[in-house]
């Protein structure tokens, strides 16, 4: 199976009161120069045609409405690497 | 009239509009599993948190069995309402257009709201005059009725917007002051605030019934 994460966030240009409440709160706490905070949600799945995900957000996991959604690949972008026998000694 | 109320696992508005409808009809529970609709004439989709509002309020509702049958109800010139999360459901499911975001203060709101009947042909209005108040209580977190602007310019065109907040009662950001809308043909309609809340003085207000007579007014299909 192959892991695939969804990236889902409200599309731009709709009002995103959560963003803002976030943007004016990392200033009060000392974090000055935050701009266009955005909240949305994350969705892991493991699954076994990727080529799918598509649709499952389209139907789903997502509202495509009022957000846009980005799929990613962890394993695809970051490819595996053998820890080798130094790994199993720590 | 004999009108249906759905229940989802997480509905909380049930009985009430049970009994609201009630008043006006006769109305018993529909199940979310069922098949079919025990061959009510209208059917309430009502408050609550379906399936717990997970991963967006309504889109897990849209989902169960109950729903195809509502879906070919409503394409069949069936009266459908759906009260708060039923809107939400009705949206998810495609049957509304627009959907229903977070109130730009994102707080819980509970308060009584003043409606103003936009659109008093369609069949769960025509018990009301046209710019009639309607005095009823609205509750939830995601209430913000949105669009993109030329959906809600057709929304307006085709006298689907049906009823919206008063001046100064649009407490949850919703465009265009929309509370509730219809689909094209009028038989469907959706609202955040709840009239099944508001079938007795002894609440505050009435109001709330002039949904229910104007369905039961309509001749059973």
């Amino acid at each position: 199976m192959t892991r695939v994460r969804v990236l889902i966030r409200p599309k731009a240009g709709i009002l995103d009161p959560q963003g803002q409440a976030v943007e004016r709160a990392l200033p009060a706490l000392g974090f000055d120069g935050v701009a266009n905070v955005h909240v949305g949600r994350l969705v892991e799945l493991d699954v076994d045609d990727p080529g799918r995900v598509p649709d499952m957000c389209e139907q789903l996991l997502a509202n495509p409405l009022i957000e846009d959604f980005e799929i990613e690949r962890p394993e695809a972008d970051r490819p595996h690497q053998d820890p080798g026998p130094e790994a199993l000694r720590r | 009239m004999r009108f249906g109320v759905v229940r989802f696992p997480g509905s909380c508005d049930v009985v009430d509009a049970v009994r609201a409808a009630g008043r006006v009809g006769e109305a018993e529970e529909l199940w979310h599993a069922d098949a079919d609709l025990h061959d009510v004439d209208a059917v309430i989709v009502p408050g609550g948190f379906s399936y717990g509002d997970y991963l967006r309020v309504g889109a897990i509702a849209r989902f169960a069995p109950v729903m195809a049958e509502v879906e070919r109800f409503a394409r069949h010139g069936g009266l459908v309402l759906g009260i708060c999360n039923g809107f939400q459901v009705l949206c998810e499911a495609g049957m509304l257009s627009g959907a229903l975001l977070p109130n730009t203060s994102l707080r819980f709101v509970c308060r009584q709201v003043e409606l103003e009947v936009v659109n008093p042909r369609t069949p769960w209005t025509n018990a009301c005059e046209p710019g009639e108040r309607l005095s009823i209580p609205a509750k939830h977190t995601t209430g913000r009725f949105w669009a993109p602007d030329p959906v809600l310019d057709e929304l307006e065109a085709n006298g689907q917007v049906v009823l919206r907040y008063a001046p100064g009662h649009n407490f949850n950001g919703s465009a265009r002051d929309i509370a509730g809308v219809s689909n094209a043909a009028g038989n469907v309609l959706g609202l955040m605030p709840h009239p099944e809340h508001a079938v007795d003085p002894l609440t505050g207000s009435a109001d709330g019934l002039k949904l229910l007579l104007s369905a039961a007014r309509v001749p059973a299909a």
